[in-house]
């Protein structure tokens, strides 16, 4: 435990200062939103219909967006094999970073929604299954996005492989996500759609985890 | 007394055989340098005796029980230091040792360990200000800040100047008489006193053999 918030402490100051990845994800997130009104027409009630889904789609992408460098600094600067050598289980060093990319990312996404959902005039009745949702799914994005960002250590141009192999995992988060937020507009009861998310989210945490840190003794080893 | 070893150790690194047949044994107190030419292993067994790689046939046991079967209990008792130095840019000297320290159970004491790489007044200076000398000497003032029984030193003398390896044949001497061992591959000279010398050239397979 002493090491988990160890890790995540240091992340976190990694991103403070190093800084401004948070809220350049946060702005390309606002910004891909945006784009929609613009490319499809300001019509109030086409915006509305799709609102849940762009807005859904766009933090997928901007989740996605840093995911490469998750694990690719500390295995470059050789903190990585030396976060390996310590007593701790390694399962416990690719939980700690996970939730500080969650930290950085999933929760900056997620304080941001509620503007966009203005902004894509989402009907009021689906607000709070956008934010529930997204509050259930970001994390389990970020705990699949890790498998990919621990597969692309060593490989030069990882970005598009990562997106290759992250982004077909993602879309059961996807359609239950936007489904429950449709589901709450039309006035249906949600609770199936939040229970299999968090089922999602449980079943994704030991095996993201066990699939992670196996990728990371691969790319350690050579 | 513990008791590190290495018996008949065969390792591949893609098709290659780097060395086979290799055997060392090492006791608390003493010290084992590792010699060769570039390409003769050096590293590759300091990556094996560390637990990162496995070796393809033979073993690396300590006190005679194979490091692969408790993998966390042997990282307790190692210090690794690689070719790269882990120093984060934006993080002060003081903080990057500090990390590492609490990653260990023991408790650490970060003045003495700047100290005796005669680092105390660059504590608050980021990482990116440092000379690669500098980082060196931060990378051993860490393993000094977590005290433990097995230091594994890949070309520690790397950028070193003249005082910063005399304070590290120093630390070594002092590591050593607290029952430390010592593992180090270097081409430059280090003062060690009565260290065994293993020579990687030995062990290598001839074309004809291979």
């Amino acid at each position: 435990m002493k090491t988990f918030t160890a890790i995540v402490k240091r992340d976190l100051q990694l991103a403070m200062r190093q800084g401004m990845d948070s809220i350049m994800i946060v702005a390309f997130f606002v910004l891909a939103v945006m784009l929609f009104p613009i490319g499809v027409g300001p019509e109030a009630n086409i915006l509305a219909r799709i609102a849940a889904g762009v807005i859904w789609v766009a933090a997928l992408l901007s989740s996605m967006l840093s995911l490469e460098r998750l694990f690719q600094i500390d295995y470059e600067d050789g903190s990585l094999e030396l976060l390996a050598l310590q007593p701790t289980a390694l399962e416990v060093t690719v939980m700690a970073k996970i939730t500080a990319h969650w930290l950085t990312t999933g929760l900056p996404l997620l304080i941001a929604t509620p503007l966009l959902a203005v902004f894509m005039n989402l009907p009021s009745e689906g607000f709070w299954a956008l934010v529930l949702t997204l509050a259930i799914g970001t994390p389990t994005l970020s705990l699949i996005g890790a498998i990919g960002a621990a597969l692309i250590l060593g490989s030069r141009r990882g970005g598009v492989l990562l997106s290759l192999l992250v982004l077909p995992l993602y879309i059961p988060v996807l359609i239950f996500g936007v489904s429950a937020i449709d589901g709450a507009i039309s006035g249906f009861p949600i609770n199936a759609h939040l229970l299999i998310m968090s089922g999602i989210f449980l079943t994704a945490l030991p095996l993201c985890l066990w699939a992670g840190t196996g990728a990371i003794r691969q790319a350690i080893e050579t | 007394m513990a008791l590190f070893s290495g018996e008949n150790i065969l390792c591949f690194r893609g098709e290659r055989t780097v060395f086979a047949n290799l055997s060392f044994r090492i006791q608390s107190g003493e010290a084992l340098i590792l010699s060769g030419a570039n390409g003769s292993g050096k590293s590759t067994l300091l990556r094996l005796m560390a637990g990162l790689l496995k070796p393809y046939k033979g073993a690396v046991k300590w006190d005679n029980e194979n490091i692969s079967d408790d993998p966390e209990g042997h990282n307790d008792r190692l210090n690794y230091v690689g070719h790269s130095d882990v120093i984060k840019p934006v993080l002060s000297v003081r903080e990057n040792i500090a990390f590492w320290a609490s990653l260990r159970p023991t408790s650490a004491n970060i003045e003495v360990a700047l100290e005796a790489f005669g680092i105390g007044y660059l504590t608050g200076v980021p990482g990116r200000f440092l000379s690669a000398g500098q980082k060196r000497r931060v990378n051993l003032a860490r393993i000094i800040a977590s005290p433990t029984k097995l230091w594994l030193l890949d070309e520690p003398t790397t950028a070193l100047d003249i005082e910063a390896i005399s304070n590290l044949e120093r630390e070594i001497a002092t590591h050593r008489a607290s029952g430390g061992m010592v593992i180090a591959s270097t081409h430059a000279e280090i003062g060690l006193n009565d260290a065994n010398v293993l020579n990687l050239g030995d062990f290598q397979l001839t074309d004809a053999t291979a």
